[in-house]
């Protein structure tokens, strides 16, 4: 790292954030300008118009072009029809990719949300609550690729001599034989899920903590007064007090889980009969070049989505009215 | 080589251990050799062909990194120094992907140096085809074999940079001689051997098809050997897929690999540790004569740990696969090929550099390398068993033909064929089932 | 009022010796568990910041464990990976880039939002509805598509026909972060606007409509009234989008260059994929990677918790 190298960047740096400035007092003047003439369809426009262009060239139009492109053959020049769409509801490979996929939409945001709400319970108003929230909330800070290296330390395997895994070196303590967890189908799928899990329950447990803070104590109080015991209570007035932060946090998880790519590619890289859709689309599309495929299973993501989108729209919808 | 390269080193990822022993790609320590470049390559005077490069960059990607791009780019130092040109290397671990996202968005290296020729087909479209100037480079330096790999639609666009030979069965010389074992050069001598070691009580065979995410390619050379034997037609009707992956001849081949890879009393450990023994420490036993054989390319030999002697009298040497049929002379190969995207005048200039004499001589000098380039001496390489692997490429009289799950899609080459190979030596598919279902997956 | 402070009594007296001896059980186990999840939790990192310190031919040899019996420790790893001109070293420049690609990938974006989330939520116009639904779905389009098409526009610019609307980019070097700006600029924006949006709503109308009477315009309602009403939103959204920028992948790696000019993570990423023989240098990599973005999160936490319950409980 030579001092022209720092130059080079943070110049650029510098440059960068002027002409960021330069380009916001001249949207500013704009707004004014069209404010002053009491023209809010322009000043609407100027204030629209950065995040609009952006999202109209990165997102917008590939999407579209995904959708296109899902129609034709590996290389784009044939048109196909639906046959991309029967392949993948065919061929054993992407199937096992779909209900893969199913197993991680069910199967993470159930766990993460169950662990994140028994924890938060377990840890409201216990002492030290802060440090037992940090320390299940670090993993949030960390990057999908930053967590998959720490884990494959965990699932380590080697076939004979000391194991440097800390699972398979836990095993041989018991007398059992080292597994090679992450080449083991079935099995590794749910192994890359904990890593997940092991990210979301943070988020998890602080929203739901929060939530819980928000439930009235004198509830709780009269229920455990008629004679509840603890697990009554938490079904039958805590969960049903915070039931929409519930749902908000598996949502949450629900639409990260669908995205995910960087586990699945740094840890297995798909073989094994580990692929999810968000990484078989890549995959299909730049590793095997068929950008037909990897479109149509970047179109089938979108369609799993659609459901939450649509229950988003109707909840906001429903806010707007009450708050009329 | 494609394969190989991502994974000889890198794609352990579940068998840290393995790599830890080998300091994989990490060149045997005390090479008196090494880095010394030959005089010809540091002279000025052999580069002024080239012209004056001066403020031009080449651009170029691959998938070669760590130590070994350490020395290409050794090699490549001179040629910059001279000409002025500026080379600018990058390693990818992600090559396939790079390759199509960079080219696709219109952002494509200079050169690229392709592991796979049916990867480097898929971009046809955007390749600059060989210069005349690079065409007589290469039909001078190649045999047809190597650049038919190298041709598309008969055009041809691109010649190799390195290759390596990867039809070799490592031993043990010194076990062998104790106990009066030949060197076999049939399929029938081999299986005779095998069963001779295994009646003295050793396990002939050591095997290992564990390789992270890549697990099984080990396998897919297994059967590609055996194919090439049973003919070379076969071997280019099966790999362009004019016959079908579940060809009767095809199935047989397998079956011929599962009389040692499934025979149990062939097998060191048992065949059902096969798939979860890590290809990087599979060979080991051999050095304590627990087993006898291993078939590993020629790559393998920077892999044994830092204290063995790989030489003919060393500790561990390879000897070729055996021929089906008596004077055969065949060799299953891989290496990269060197495809430009543009046509600057320093890209061209890099492109005769990289496919001439003066280069693969250097290169061979900068580090363990071999290459099957006409006109360089073998025994300038390194090391001996890359000495020995250059010998063999180098001559015209063999029958080269490239890695074929290099060839084939990348549904199958790269995925189906690997997982396919596991299930069928964990004994869960048998050679017909396993045939069929890669043969479904073919695009 | 008095009910309140005779509760406790009455429990005590209404509770039998078996409830009790249940309830103290009950939190005994509890205590157990919630010790147990933030052991499990806390453990694989902390076996990572070990590994970190230890020598490589350690690391080779057994697992982290073994330190608490036979405890060696070196910085040299750290070392190497930050400074070496070595394979697999010089990470202080990826991490420089990592800093040089943040703070715009953050602010460029959070500063968009805004102006986009008060247009959205307090200026009237046609289609305002459908706009913000419309950004709010752009949430799931999976960013690998994107990927050629914006790469392309960069690398090409744009053309209809014979057209040319924007030349090409011509970026090189370093001058390549430019693109990473972009980039990160565009993949946050739905989230940023979302949350930000859902921030004004909650924003009081007659605030507004006063500043309106007094004849204030848009633009100073939106600079001298609504952002400084907004900053802790601004904040926690900013955190987000540091989190997020810091620790991408696949973003750095596409459109940040070669490898001198890719962010940190993006580089980690091909060690990590890839397990190169200098695999034991990857946990003080990966540690340096993940430290700063830990640092900032602890720091900042309240922040970034208000930010996700108002941002998400909302929606």
């Amino acid at each position: 790292m030579d001092i022209s190298d720092l130059t080079a960047r943070f110049g650029l740096l510098a440059v960068g954030l002027v002409a960021f400035a330069a380009i916001l007092l001249a949207l500013y003047g704009l707004a004014e300008l069209a404010s002053r003439r009491d023209r809010s369809r322009v000043v609407a426009t100027v204030f629209l118009a950065p995040a609009v262009i952006f999202l109209l060239v990165g997102l917008v139009y590939p999407a579209v072009r995904t959708v296109v492109m899902s129609v034709f053959n590996g290389d784009g020049t044939e048109f196909v029809g639906f046959d991309n769409y029967a392949w993948a509801v065919t061929n054993p490979d992407a199937l096992r990719t779909i209900v893969n996929t199913a197993l991680w939409i069910i199967v993470v945001p159930l766990v993460s949300t169950a662990i994140g709400l028994v924890y938060a319970v377990l840890i409201d108003g216990r002492r030290g609550e802060r440090t037992y929230k940090a320390l299940v909330f670090l993993p949030m800070g960390i990057s999908f690729v930053g967590a998959s290296i720490i884990w494959k330390f965990v699932y380590q395997y080697t076939a004979s001599g000391e194991q440097i895994g800390l699972l398979n070196q836990v095993r041989t303590w018991f007398g059992a034989d080292p597994v090679n967890w992450l080449n083991t189908a079935i099995l590794n799928n749910f192994l890359l899920m904990v890593v997940l899990v092991w990210i979301e329950v943070g988020f998890a447990t602080v929203v739901l903590s929060a939530a819980l803070k928000g439930v009235p104590t004198e509830i709780i109080e009269a229920a455990r007064i008629d004679g509840a015991r603890p697990a009554q209570i938490f079904w039958n007035v805590t969960v049903p007090s915070i039931r929409s932060a519930i749902i908000v946090v598996a949502v949450t998880v629900f639409i990260a889980t669908l995205k995910l790519f960087d586990i699945v590619r740094a840890m297995t890289g798909g073989h094994h009969g580990t692929d999810v859709l968000a990484h078989n689309m890549w995959d299909q599309a730049f590793r095997l070049g068929n950008d037909g495929r990897g479109a149509t299973m970047a179109v089938l993501l979108f369609l799993l989505v659609i459901p939450v989108v649509i229950y988003q729209v109707r909840n906001m919808r429903r806010q707007e009215l009450e708050a009329r | 080589m494609s394969k190989t390269r991502r994974i000889s080193c890198l794609a352990a990822a579940a068998s840290a251990i393995a790599l830890a022993a080998t300091g994989c790609g990490a060149p045997d320590e005390g090479e008196s050799d090494r880095g010394a470049v030959p005089d010809d390559a540091t002279d000025c005077a052999n580069y002024e062909q080239y012209g004056d490069l001066k403020g031009q960059t080449v651009s170029i990607l691959g998938s070669i990194r760590d130590t070994e791009a350490d020395e290409m780019m050794e090699a490549w130092s001179y040629f910059e120094s001279c000409t002025g040109a500026k080379v600018d290397y990058e390693g990818s671990g992600e090559f396939e992907s790079d390759m199509k996202v960079r080219v696709d968005g219109g952002n494509a290296p200079d050169i690229a140096l392709f592991p796979q020729p049916g990867l480097m087909a898929n971009f046809k479209d955007d390749l600059v085809p060989a210069s005349e100037e690079v065409t007589k480079l290469a039909t001078e330096g190649w045999t047809e074999d190597w650049l038919n790999y190298g041709t598309i639609d008969g055009t041809l666009y691109a010649a190799p940079n390195s290759s390596n030979a990867k039809s070799f069965i490592w031993y043990s010389p010194a076990f062998f001689n104790d106990n009066g074992y030949e060197i076999p050069t049939t399929w029938d001598d081999l299986i005779a051997l095998s069963d001779q070691i295994a009646a003295d009580g050793v396990m002939p065979w050591c095997v290992g098809f564990e390789s992270g995410g890549a697990t099984g390619w080990p396998g897919t050379d297994w059967i590609e050997d055996i194919v090439l034997r049973e003919g070379t037609d076969l071997y280019d009707q099966w790999v362009t897929h004019e016959i079908p992956f579940n060809d009767p001849r095809i199935v047989a081949a397998i079956d011929k690999a599962g009389s040692i890879l499934k025979n149990e009393s062939y097998v060191y450990n048992g065949t059902d540790t096969i798939s979860s023994t890590a290809f990087q420490e599979a060979g080991y036993p051999l050095l304590d004569g627990q087993c006898a054989m291993h078939r590993q390319a020629s790559f393998y030999g920077a892999m044994w740990p830092a204290e063995t002697n790989v030489a003919e009298d060393g500790d561990v040497f390879a000897f070729r696969f055996p021929e089906a049929k008596e004077g055969d002379n065949t060799m299953l190969v891989g290496g990269e090929f060197v495809a430009a995207f543009s046509d600057s005048e320093a890209t061209e200039a890099m492109r005769q550099f990289l496919a001439s004499e003066l280069y693969h001589g250097a290169r061979l000098q900068t580090g363990p390398w071999s290459t099957a380039r006409q006109g360089v001496d073998p025994s300038k390489a390194t090391t001996p068993i890359n000495e020995f692997a250059t010998e063999i490429l180098t001559d015209p009289d063999v029958t080269v033909r490239f890695d074929g799950s290099d060839l084939m899609p990348g549904e199958v080459g790269a995925s189906s064929f690997w997982t396919g190979i596991v299930q069928w030596v964990d004994g869960d598919k048998d050679s017909q089932q396993m045939a069929d279902d890669i043969e479904a997956s073919w695009p | 009022m008095s009910t309140e402070t005779q509760a406790p009594e009455q429990r005590a007296i209404g509770e039998s010796r078996g409830d009790r001896i249940r309830r103290v059980l009950t939190s005994r186990v509890a205590s157990i568990v919630a010790l147990l999840i933030a052991v499990l939790w806390t453990v694989p990192t902390a076996g990572l910041f070990i590994s970190s310190l230890r020598p490589e031919d350690d690391i080779r040899a057994s697992g982290w464990w073994t330190v608490f019996t036979n405890p060696t420790f070196t910085l040299d790893t750290y070392n190497y990976v930050l400074y070496s001109d070595s394979q697999g070293g010089g990470l202080i420049r990826n991490l420089v880039n990592t800093v040089v690609i943040t703070i715009p990938g953050v602010i460029v974006p959070v500063a968009f939002a805004a102006m986009a989330a008060y247009a959205l939520s307090w200026i009237n116009f046609r289609g305002r509805n459908f706009l913000y639904i419309a950004i709010f779905a752009l949430q799931v389009v999976p960013l690998q598509m994107a990927l050629i098409p914006l790469l392309s526009f960069f690398s090409q610019g744009l053309h209809i026909g014979d057209v040319t609307i924007m030349p090409s980019w011509e970026l090189e070097g370093v001058n390549t972060i430019v693109q990473v700006w972009i980039a990160h600029s565009i993949f946050g924006l739905p989230l940023a606007i979302f949350l930000l949006h859902n921030f004004m709503r909650e924003l009081p109308g007659d605030v507004m409509e006063a500043a309106r009477i007094d004849g204030a315009s848009h633009s100073q309602i939106f600079r001298k009234v609504v952002l400084p009403l907004v900053t802790p939103a601004i904040a926690s959204i900013a955190i987000f989008q540091f989190l997020w920028v810091w620790n991408d992948f696949l973003v750095g790696r596409t459109f940040g260059g070669g490898e001198a000019t890719r962010p940190l993570t993006a580089v980690l990423g091909d060690m990590a994929g890839t397990w190169g023989f200098g695999w034991t240098r990857l946990p003080a990599a990966a540690f340096i990677a993940i430290i700063v973005p830990l640092v900032v999160f602890l720091l900042l936490q309240r922040y970034f918790v208000r930010g996700l319950l108002a941002g998400s409980v909302k929606g």
